[in-house]
């Protein structure tokens, strides 16, 4: 039987030799450290789901003083720069050239509408719906200016604002509605995806290449040591990443954090530890870097992009494809972000992710450890 | 002699293929038993059996006492060094050697005077700080045999220890290993030089995953005493003169080994009437019969006789002159120099080697002549080309086979044809005649609709040559062409490659395989950038000739040359 001191001589020795192979190797280091920068800082400022400066008609069939007005106030909005069309007819010739984004519709009998306390005006709002998530949120804007213009028109007026109800957005956790918020935290997920999954898988798939591996095995060590040595090390450099998008996005972006750190560390490792057995798992099937890194982004890198809430709002999308989320660990995470830093340590939002988030690292890591075996075949 | 291993009809099946089937053998303390056999025969999947790294299919399999099921109870009693030496190239020598102790568990004291004593023993001792990553092939080697001579163990499994390798560190790790053989170790040395096998004390003779032979070495080629003969060949025509005395009925196999036909005859009979063939100089005499000339004999009871290549009729109109020039080459990687002002010539229709060990720069050379590296200084000339100038031309006129062969293993035969001549500009009617030249004379037509990769290694080799051929090449490059590949087959190969250049095709080879070097009419030995010797094999064995070693080897050549080049350099230090 092994011995604690035997044990610890073994572990010590693979464990040295994994953080000696991260220092010297700089692709590690890279992927550790310098891609969460780039990815943070291109994702970051690339892209942007706020609409700013959207080119946007105002067909003015009335011509008053109230058009003016509501003209004015798209104008001094910073979503918003207007164009002034006579007909409709000419702003859809506008819309179809791809001058404007949209364009809304005010009738010949809008001052009219507007003074009478009873009747609602009507507006006709026409926007581009190619980019459907784009085009939500330009109606989204369309509508609140012109409700805000209407509602400062008749207390101007001293009209009692007589509509019965009037409906005031406040946008709550990140009032000035700024994308970068709740991008920035869910970026994370995809550096801890990077680190665990794709980086183990590699560095494992290199062993096999390199014949080491194979060496290894035939040592006394067994392959659970082998492997914990690397999961070890990786969860380090992984928690190094974490620091670094952190760091970023809190001094480069200026993403508010309203949770606590303790809970955002334990959440993380437990999300770095499901990364790392899926980084493990890919391993067992991939014995070359190329198959390795191929699989990694099929299984871990894109559903973390594209399945987890960090890029497209989970509740928006078809029942079906919400069901496919919930088997990518990544959302429960990004979702736990976005709460740590945007809302703070809300414990209904974050226990059910973190209980999901244990179930996937104890799943993974059983089946990574079934499914290793000291045997070439 | 006690038995360290024993196999009892050992058999391992990957998918539907059986790589090894039915193995009975035993291998006894303080030996070192050669496990020899062409690549794809089964020597690693045997050796990895028994480091329990696989479970066998059928047969049962008794290492140190135990059985296979209970093997992790010996695992630190067996050293296990596997092909490229298991070692991680980005920690330095000590580092290495500290992370196998830590694995076997190994305390302070023992550890240092393990360390000190294997230092010692295999000449690292300067080297502790250095990557094993850039340690020369013989010095990783050594590495790799430290590594796993660290715990002591009771079994050594050495995977192709000395491919690629210097002869000179083969030679040094031959006294290493025999050494520890001397203190009770069992060895298992596997290789595809079968001049090795001669080298154990035992061997494991293995083809296509079956045991053909076991036994000592010199029993089993003690059957062929009296069989073997070396004739001197006339100048010229040495391949055609190969190919007659070959077909003779009593003859069983003749190679050509330099200047001299090695003649191994068939079981009772006599040494024919040669001056038919040979012409009235023909004399021979007795030579010792080798362990490759019992596996020869052996495969050919055991396989249908190959037939004859066809003679091949000239390709090419042989340029006047000479058909491959080298002057002055040079490569520099950064700092580091890999080829260093390398000169040579070769005649149209000549057979030239590049001879050295792995890492030595005979593919930085072999890579510059065929245009696909420029020289940082010097000038080649190919076919008549100048390389610098026009290297799209002379790669018209150049036929290239590499070892991996470079075939695409999921299109067809045909396919792979109809690839490669569109490649080489090949059209219409001449397209259509040069692929039908290329299955008819490499005979292909049996399997032309087949998919190259599930060929068999001989067809594939087949299909490899044709496809560098196709254009009519005048000169053809061959980069370790018949390495790992089994006798017959090399010697089918080789054939075919004498027909070409007398033919009038010039050849370049790469070899780190003294065999394959035998068939070149002139050798370039390059070691360590340079190139130190060049002449006939035979020129270079003659310089070697001692009261000792009346009939010196290449690789006895070689290991001589590489001693005189260092000791010259030292000189020239000195002074």
């Amino acid at each position: 039987m092994t011995s604690a001191r035997t044990f610890f001589r073994r572990f010590g020795g693979l464990l040295h030799k994994e953080f000696v192979q991260i220092v010297r190797d700089p692709s590690s280091i890279a992927i550790a450290l310098v891609m969460p920068v780039v990815l943070l800082l291109l994702i970051g400022f690339g892209i942007s789901l706020d609409a700013r400066n959207v080119r946007f008609g105002i067909v003015d069939e009335n011509r008053s003083v109230e058009t003016a007005g509501l003209f004015q106030a798209f104008a001094n909005t910073p979503y918003f720069r207007p164009f002034s069309f006579l007909t409709s007819k000419a702003a859809e010739a506008a819309l179809m050239r791809g001058d404007i984004e949209g364009f809304v519709v005010l009738r010949s009998d809008f001052s009219r509408r507007v003074a009478d306390p009873i009747r609602a005006a009507d507006i006709a709002i026409v926007v581009n719906g190619v980019d459907a998530n784009n085009a939500r949120i330009v109606t989204g804007y369309a509508q609140g200016v012109v409700a805000t213009w209407l509602l400062g028109h008749r207390r101007d007026r001293a009209q009692p604002a007589v509509s019965p109800v009037t409906v005031e957005n406040r946008y709550w956790f990140n009032p000035e509605i700024r994308s970068t918020n709740f991008i920035v935290p869910g970026l994370i997920a995809m550096v801890m995806t990077m680190i665990g999954a794709l980086l183990t898988a590699l560095v494992v798939a290199r062993e096999w290449e390199r014949g080491t591996m194979e060496a290894m095995l035939a040592s006394p060590a067994s392959m659970t040591e082998i492997l914990l040595g690397k999961l070890v090390a990786y969860f380090v450099l992984g928690l190094g990443g974490l620091a670094v998008s952190v760091f970023i996005g809190l001094v480069v972006f200026e993403v508010p954090f309203r949770g606590s750190a303790e809970v955002l560390i334990a959440i993380s490792s437990v999300f770095l530890i499901v990364s790392l057995a899926m980084g493990l798992l890919i391993s067992t099937v991939a014995r070359s870097q190329f198959v390795a890194a191929q699989l990694a982004f099929l299984v871990t890198f894109m559903p973390a992009l594209i399945l987890s809430g960090l890029m497209f709002d989970i509740e928006s999308m078809p029942r079906w494809v919400q069901a496919v989320t919930t088997v990518f660990p990544a959302r429960y995470f990004v979702s736990s972000l976005q709460t740590l830093f945007l809302a703070g340590t809300v414990w209904p939002v974050l226990l059910p992710n973190l209980a999901m988030l244990m179930g996937f690292a104890v799943l993974f890591l059983a089946l990574a450890i079934a499914r290793t075996h000291r045997s070439l075949e | 002699m006690p038995a360290t291993v024993t196999l009892t009809g050992l058999g391992k099946n990957f998918g539907t293929m059986a790589a090894l089937s039915g193995v009975t053998a035993t291998l006894a303390a303080g030996q070192i038993t050669g496990l020899v056999g062409p690549d794809g025969a089964g020597k690693t999947t045997l050796l990895r059996l028994i480091a329990g790294l696989l479970t066998p299919d059928s047969g049962t399999l008794e290492v140190l006492g135990h059985a296979a099921e209970n093997r992790d109870a010996v695992r630190g009693e067996i050293g296990y060094m596997p092909q490229r030496f298991g070692l991680y190239e980005d920690l330095t020598v000590q580092e290495n050697l500290d992370l196998q102790a830590d694995l076997h568990d190994l305390d302070r004291a023992t550890r240092r005077e393990r360390f000190e004593t294997l230092l010692q023993f295999t000449g690292l001792a300067p080297f502790t700080g250095r990557l094993a990553g850039q340690l020369s092939g013989g010095m990783k080697q050594k590495l790799g045999l430290a590594c796993a001579l660290l715990p002591r163990p009771k079994l050594m499994l050495l995977d192709e220890p000395s491919a690629g390798v210097d002869p000179a560190s083969r030679r040094e790790l031959w006294r290493i290993v025999r050494t520890m053989a001397g203190t009770g170790v069992a060895i298992v040395w596997s290789t595809a030089y079968l001049d090795e096998a001669e080298r154990c004390d035992s061997f494991l003779l293995l083809d296509r995953g079956r045991l053909l032979a076991s036994g000592s070495p010199s029993d089993f080629t003690r059957q062929l005493e009296g069989r073997t003969f070396l004739a001197e060949l006339p100048e010229g025509q040495r391949h055609r003169i190969q190919r007659g005395v070959a077909a003779l009925p009593p003859i069983a196999d003749a190679t050509i080994q330099g200047r001299s036909l090695r003649l191994v005859l068939k079981a009772q009979s006599a040494l024919p009437d040669l001056t038919d063939v040979m012409g009235n100089s023909a004399t021979t005499r007795p030579t010792r019969p080798r362990f490759e000339d019992a596996f020869v004999s052996l495969l050919q009871a055991d396989r249908p006789p190959i037939a004859a290549p066809p003679v091949q009729e000239a390709l090419t109109r042989s340029a006047d002159g000479i058909a491959i020039e080298a002057r002055d080459l040079t490569r520099d990687f950064g700092r580091f120099r890999a080829v260093d002002k390398v000169s040579f010539s070769v005649k149209p229709g000549e057979i030239f080697g590049l001879l050295g060990p792995n890492g030595a720069g005979k593919s930085t050379t072999f890579r510059m002549l065929c245009g696909l590296l420029a020289p940082s200084a010097g000038s080649a000339h190919v076919a008549g080309v100048d390389l610098g100038r026009a290297r799209a031309t002379a790669r018209e006129r150049i036929g290239y086979m590499s070892q991996k062969f470079s075939l695409y293993g999921n299109l067809s035969v045909r396919d792979n044809l109809d690839f490669f001549s569109g490649v080489y500009g090949l059209a219409g009617r001449r397209r259509s005649s040069r692929i039908a030249w290329t299955i008819e004379s490499f005979d292909l037509e049996s399997v032309v609709n087949l998919e190259a990769g599930s060929l068999p290694l001989g067809f594939k080799q087949r299909l490899a040559l044709g496809c560098a051929l196709l254009h009519e090449p005048q000169v053809l490059f061959l980069d370790e062409p018949t390495s790992g590949v089994d006798p017959l087959m090399r010697r089918e190969f080789w054939s075919r490659i004498g027909g070409l250049a007398e033919g009038g095709v010039t050849v370049l080879v790469t070899s780190h395989f003294m065999e394959e070097a035998e068939y070149c009419d002139r050798l370039g030995i390059v070691y360590a950038g340079r190139m130190i010797a060049s002449g006939s094999p035979d020129a270079m064995k003659q310089r070697f000739v001692t009261a000792e070693l009346p009939e010196p080897t290449l690789e006895d050549a070689f290991v001589g040359l590489i001693r005189e080049h260092d000791a010259g350099g030292q000189d020239a230090a000195a002074a």
